[in-house]
């Protein structure tokens, strides 16, 4: 697989100073989570590493190549998108919505085949939603429309996967499947580059965390060397308390007996 | 897919049998058996008269203009991600209308008008397009309500236009504003482009079925987002240009046909837009038969018969939307 990376990249949010430069590259086999308040941008970092955007300065690359010498076909065999939120305009089906996860991978001129069709199938089956997928989207819940754009994705099937918020609207148990889903990809070799709000499924799950401060700081690295109270309570301005359960942190936020944290 | 086959063999099968029934219906009705008779090279030469130099060419007009109205009305649909979206809500057809009512007005008459009105499209296209990209974002809600407004102003044009025209001048002008078959121009071109639009959607199709999901997700599964609207814009002004120069200003087929389409067979484009091309086509052959027995021996615009079926329609969808 072609690894996706990040060199002096400075996103481009309009009226925001530049702040720190983004230097990382995701590896195979990787889990990334982005924790940081809401509107720091991590949305447009995601967006600007699938290059649906253009950076403000530096580039990202993928094995190598700037995302703009790759064609956008080519870039989209690659690395697919969870996107937060999903317009439809015109009612489609579960399957049909699936099924355009093949788009990258179709000459124009080819009809989706039984075999595009079993996959898309198969997606639907490892998300739970395979007996939705006569049903039409915009009648679905909203967890039940996360796993299908998560299995839009996994139809697609890249070897990195960006997702914003992946676990949004999931009740617990389908957190854990996703998450779960998403580790297995990793351990076939694929990378994994996801925002998260929640700091214990990061704990849990990510094995490379990057952070990113309201200031434009950010900084980023192992697990174990972010997920520290300190760093954390500073990027949310938020009192936390911390525990161990089965041997990874657990963050709780402090009560707001202090007003002045809250 | 076996299904689309027997979807567009169906469409085929109905376009041929409106077809069939308009050649043969009218002031002096003609049997199934005579018209197919004058169709072999038999039959008499008041019945070859009547089918082949004046039936047959308004049918085919009909039929390509119907067609391009419907095929226009399904990609702007795309575009705009808008089920609203249609040449005449847009404005496109008040452009056209404009120009052709100038050319009137300056008292020439034929190809001049049509040309005139082509270029109205055209000038029409651009404004709407132009002035909904402005300095933001090309936003569907931005671009819909921009149509809307210009439609609004080429109205009140229309009236003006209207309005100073010597008298002698109105009864055309107005039967072009309502859309009307009747000076039957040459459905050559229109039948050439319609065909050629179906065969170059097939390849776009699916590119246009993602690009549906919003051009966020279009980009991401690899579609070259910006290209493409661009693509679908200026087809779809061409394709209404070339109707309203055939037909005048005929409404809401371009509204009504894709959405009626889209209920039944769902919203795969390959499949969609050569069903437009047919089904549009069918309906406006429908409609103008209709327009010329209703009150025989005289005849209604066919673009009357087609707003009677569309404003409810038209209104429906937007009761119905959230």
């Amino acid at each position: 697989m072609n690894p996706l990376q990040a060199r002096e990249l400075v996103i481009d949010i309009p009226g925001r100073s530049s702040g720190q430069p983004l230097n990382f590259t995701v590896g195979p086999g990787e889990i990334w989570g982005v924790l940081g308040p809401n509107g720091v941008g991590k949305t447009t970092l995601l967006h600007t590493l699938a290059g649906l955007r253009p950076p403000r300065s530096g580039s990202v690359h993928l094995g190598g190549h700037s995302l703009v010498e790759w064609k956008r076909r080519q870039v989209s065999q690659q690395l697919g998108l969870v996107f937060q939120d999903r317009q439809d305009g015109f009612p489609a089906t579960v399957l049909e919505t699936a099924l355009i996860g093949r788009h990258p991978w179709l000459s124009p001129w080819q009809m989706e085949s039984a075999e595009d069709v079993g996959k898309a199938r198969a997606a639907l089956e490892a998300l739970d939603v395979g007996q939705l997928r006569d049903r039409l989207v915009n009648t679905l819940s909203g967890g039940e429309r996360q796993r299908v754009a998560i299995a839009t994705v996994l139809t697609q099937s890249p070897d990195t996967w960006l997702l914003d918020e992946p676990t949004n609207h999931l009740d617990l148990h389908h957190q854990v499947a996703v998450l779960g889903l998403l580790r297995a990809r990793a351990r076939k070799g694929c990378s994994v580059f996801m925002c998260l709000h929640d700091l214990n499924l990061a704990a849990r799950w990510c094995d490379h965390i990057l952070l990113l401060f309201p200031g434009g700081e950010a900084c980023w690295g192992e697990s174990r060397q972010m997920l520290v109270p300190g760093a954390l309570e500073r990027l949310y301005g938020q009192k936390l308390r911390t525990a161990e359960i089965d041997g990874a942190p657990v963050f709780v936020p402090a009560g707001n007996s202090d007003p002045q944290s809250s | 897919m076996p299904g689309y086959s027997r979807a567009l063999a169906v469409l085929a099968a109905l376009s041929l049998v409106c077809m069939a029934l308009s050649v043969s219906v009218g002031s002096a009705s003609l049997s199934v058996g005579d018209t197919f008779a004058v169709l072999t090279g038999t039959g008499t030469p008041i019945q070859q008269t009547l089918v082949l130099e004046l039936r047959l060419p308004r049918t085919l007009t009909g039929f390509a203009t119907g067609g391009l109205l419907a095929v226009a009305g399904a990609l702007m649909q795309v575009l705009l991600r808008n089920p609203l979206a249609d040449p005449y809500v847009l404005g496109l057809s008040g452009g056209a209308a404009v120009g052709a009512l100038l050319a009137m007005m300056a008292g020439v008459a034929g190809a001049v008008v049509s040309g005139s009105a082509f270029a109205g499209a055209l000038l029409a296209t651009f404004l709407v397009f132009g002035l909904a990209h402005g300095t933001g974002s090309w936003t569907p809600s931005r671009l819909l309500l921009t149509g809307v407004v210009v439609a609004a102003g080429w109205g009140a044009l229309i009236a003006l236009i209207l309005a100073m025209s010597p008298a002698r001048q109105l009864p055309g002008m107005l039967y072009w504003l309502m859309g009307d078959l009747s000076p039957a121009a040459n459905p050559v071109p229109g039948l050439i482009l319609l065909t050629l639009v179906c065969l170059l959607v097939f390849p776009l199709g699916r590119s246009l079925n993602v690009l549906a999901r919003g051009p966020m997700q279009a980009a991401a599964l690899g579609v070259s987002v910006r290209p493409l609207e661009w693509t679908i814009y200026i087809l779809a002004s061409l394709l209404t240009a070339t109707a309203v120069t055939m037909a005048g200003s005929v409404g809401f087929v371009g509204l009504v046909v894709p959405h009626m389409l889209r209920l039944v067979l769902g919203n795969d484009q390959r499949l969609i837009l050569p069903a437009c091309a047919m089904a549009g086509g069918s309906l406006l052959v429908l409609a103008d038969t209709l327009a010329r027995v209703v009150i025989a021996p005289e005849q209604l615009p066919v673009g009357v018969i087609t707003a009677l079926l569309g404003v409810p329609t038209f209104l429906y969808l937007l009761y119905r939307s959230r």
